[in-house]
């Protein structure tokens, strides 16, 4: 070993001969301020926010219950009429904890992918992960079971589980093909083109499955690609929760990694990235986040594309031991509003959330885009 | 210490290719550096520097041989202990937004951080160390994309710095200046090498300012053989006419810099001093013309008189033209060139291929 395991020895000192000109002329108060400050104010806002969208989408629906209620249920206690709490933990409060996992998780998902593929347009699935799903889901919904209705009348039923099944391992076989592909193919553009593809070969075959199905199961098809958090029950939340939760800990974990990789592969591995170790972390992270929100949830579109850009813009950095943390929460911040939004408050109907996601979200980002023109510059060209 | 920093041991570079024999860049060859060098890798266009310095960076494995720093293998080191004692400039333009030149140059102590790349006081003092040492301190608060190619190029360097390198190996780094700032890196570079023992290996274009500064050249001719050694020898060894062999350039062995072939080929008398003699001289060099001392009188004779209206004289065959610029003076010239003397000799040459 030619020099000490340290961050320091030798080579500290040689940067700190005597001989050496400029030495001291450093203000060093003034040039640390030259990291990137958060802005605390901002932080505190977002959160607070998200609390009273929780609350929110506790308190309002079909069916309004107090706050003071909603806190009480949510304290353990009863609420003043018991129909008040079954309704908040039995259907609402899965809900918005589902949203708030979907939604941190698609936004980091959807951050990975674009500093992986230095690619500002890149989003969850990109990796052909949500085509996978999808497949498997039309398989189930199209081609499996009889011709009678009494399947697709169990659908509703034990049916969200069935779907949840056969979309993850539609999204795990996706997974295997990238991660074996990954391994052969030198650069992360050819790995982008092949995921394109997938997504193009996945979805001709399901609109064969399409063309020759009939159209109650079509129906339930496309209900399942509208996307709900809607569906998912405490039984179901036991997987999706440690799944996320653990892709949103391995993304934290990724910080370094993905902050070398914004210099492009060559520069992270002359930084001392394993870049096959970093390359196989980010893909089976993002396909776990994907694939597992994807199976519960559908596709649910924009979250992934738009909210590490509107994080980038809000807190100007690129930094992703920061970026991450915060694309958590401005994920689930944006994806309790959705969800909110999609329940049309005082009324009985549901819109697709996908409609909403996109409806509310693309004006709100093209906003944020024009006043701050500062999204393209965060990505090497 | 007895070894040398580096050594190559037969390092030959190129492109492994399946099962077919390796597609060989760079011819064999041993060479050995002390700390504190410069090191410039010249040669033509596709000889293969990139290839020997992404070979030499541990960024492709050799065709053969080996890579020794401080007595170790390169391509045996794991990718974090290679960044400890190496780090690279890449010729690519680096576009980050979102990053000052602190947090960009801040990445150059990865190498030493822990997962979460927390900074440590001493950390930070290396990175201010590092912005000094290449003059960016003012640099350190700005953006990257509000910065100019040359600001970039330096704050680049200062993150290559940061990572306390024995070696540091830069692909063209001066490839988008423009020339004072090309001087300008390049004078940091050798200073670099020089104060802090790192020595530092670059591929460059800029011959004359290899020659100037490196206290060693690699020079890859086009058929990927290196001749390694002083500039001044190899220049007096005849190295740089065998390296850039080409029909149209010849290396000028006392100004050090290529020259269009055809150049002084047609006499032509210059009488005059002072700048606008220097100008001139070029003007006529760069025609094609030889400016000599004595010459009998057949020959051109450009007589200089900075005073009079028309300081340019010309004299051809008795005849007299007087101009008031070096421009009017060409042209009365080209309108003699259909005298006898240039055009004929010019096509013998076989030189000017726009003639022939």
């Amino acid at each position: 070993m030619s020099r000490p395991e340290n961050s320091g020895g030798q080579g500290y000192e040689t940067t700190h001969r005597p001989d050496s000109p400029e030495r001291g002329t450093a203000a060093p108060s003034a040039v640390r301020t030259a990291m990137p400050v958060l802005k605390p104010v901002l932080i505190a806002a977002l959160l607070m926010a998200l609390v009273v969208m929780f609350l929110t989408t506790l308190a309002v629906g079909s069916v309004s219950i107090p706050v003071e209620d909603v806190v009480r249920v949510l304290l353990g206690h009863d609420a003043a009429r018991p129909s008040w709490t079954r309704i908040i933990l039995d259907f609402r409060l899965p809900q918005a904890i589902t949203a708030i996992l979907a939604g941190a998780g698609l936004g980091v998902a959807g951050l990975l992918m674009q500093t992986f593929f230095r690619n500002p347009l890149a989003d969850p699935f990109v990796l052909g992960v949500s085509s996978g799903a999808s497949l498997g889901v039309a398989l189930v919904v199209l081609a499996v079971g009889g011709v009678t209705t009494s399947f697709l009348a169990g659908l509703g039923l034990m049916g969200d589980l069935a779907l949840a099944v056969a979309a993850s391992a539609g999204a795990a076989v996706v997974l295997m093909i990238v991660l074996f592909a990954a391994r052969r193919i030198a650069s992360g553009m050819s790995l982008l083109v092949l995921g394109l593809l997938f997504g193009y070969l996945t979805s001709a075959a399901v609109s064969l499955l399409l063309y020759f199905s009939i159209p109650e199961r079509i129906q339930a098809y496309i209900t399942w690609t509208f996307g709900s958090f809607t569906g998912v029950t405490w039984g179901q939340l036991v997987i999706l929760g440690p799944m996320i939760a653990g892709g949103l800990f391995a993304a934290f974990l990724l910080g370094k990694p993905l902050n070398a990789l914004l210099l492009g592969e060559s520069y992270a591995f002359s930084m001392g990235i394993n870049l096959m170790r970093a390359r196989f972390a980010i893909l089976t992270t993002t396909a776990v986040l994907a694939g597992t929100i994807t199976a519960f949830c559908g596709p649910i579109g924009f979250i992934g594309i738009a909210v590490p850009h509107l994080c980038r813009s809000l807190f100007n950095t690129a930094d992703h031991h920061q970026l991450t943390p915060l694309t958590m929460l401005v994920g689930a911040l944006v994806a309790l509003i959705a969800a909110f939004a999609a329940s049309v408050p005082g009324s009985n109907i549901v819109l697709p959330l996908n409609a909403v996601t996109s409806l509310i979200g693309a004006p709100v980002v093209i906003w944020v885009l024009l006043r701050r023109q500062n999204i393209k510059e965060s990505f090497s060209s | 210490m007895t070894d040398p920093l580096i050594h190559l041991h037969d390092v030959s570079a190129g492109y492994f290719q399946g099962r077919r024999p390796p597609l060989v860049v760079v011819q064999p060859f041993s060479v050995t550096l002390d700390a504190g060098k410069l090191v410039c890798v010249i040669g033509p266009n596709g000889a293969g520097k990139s290839t020997l310095l992404r070979t030499i960076a541990g960024m492709q494995n050799p065709v053969g041989g080996r890579v020794d720093l401080r007595g170790r293998d390169i391509h045996r080191m794991s990718a974090a202990e290679r960044a400890r004692q190496l780090s690279v400039v890449l010729t690519q333009r680096t576009e980050i937004g979102l990053f000052t030149g602190y947090a960009l140059v801040a990445m150059g102590r990865q190498p030493y951080t822990s997962w979460h790349g927390h900074l440590s006081e001493q950390d930070h003092a290396v990175i201010r160390e590092s912005l000094a040492q290449v003059g960016a301190l003012p640099l350190a608060g700005r953006p990257i994309n509000a910065m100019s190619d040359g600001e970039r190029q330096k704050i680049m360097i200062a993150r290559a710095l940061a990572q306390e390198p024995d070696l540091m190996i830069l692909d063209e780094p001066t490839a988008f200046l423009d020339l004072p700032r090309r001087v300008e890196v390049m004078l940091l570079l050798r200073g670099l090498a020089r104060r802090t023992g790192r020595t530092v290996l670059l591929s460059t274009h800029d011959l004359d300012l290899a020659l100037r500064n490196a206290d060693h050249l690699w020079l890859i001719d086009d058929r990927g053989t290196v001749t390694a050694g002083l500039p001044e020898d190899l220049v007096l060894q005849g190295a740089f006419e065998t390296a850039f062999a080409s029909a149209n350039v010849e290396f000028d062995l006392e100004s050090g810099a290529f020259k269009t072939n055809g150049m002084g080929k047609r006499p032509i008398v210059l009488q005059g001093e002072g700048i606008a003699s220097v100008w001139t001289r070029r003007a006529l060099e760069r025609e094609g013309y030889a400016v000599v001392d004595q010459a009998p009188d057949d020959i051109p004779h450009v007589t200089l008189s900075p005073d009079a209206e028309h300081p340019w004289t010309l004299v051809v065959s008795g005849e007299s033209h007087g101009t008031d610029s070096i421009g009017a003076l060409m042209d009365a010239l080209g309108g003699m060139s259909a005298s006898p003397f240039p055009t004929k000799r010019h096509v013998q040459d076989g030189i000017d291929r726009r003639d022939g």
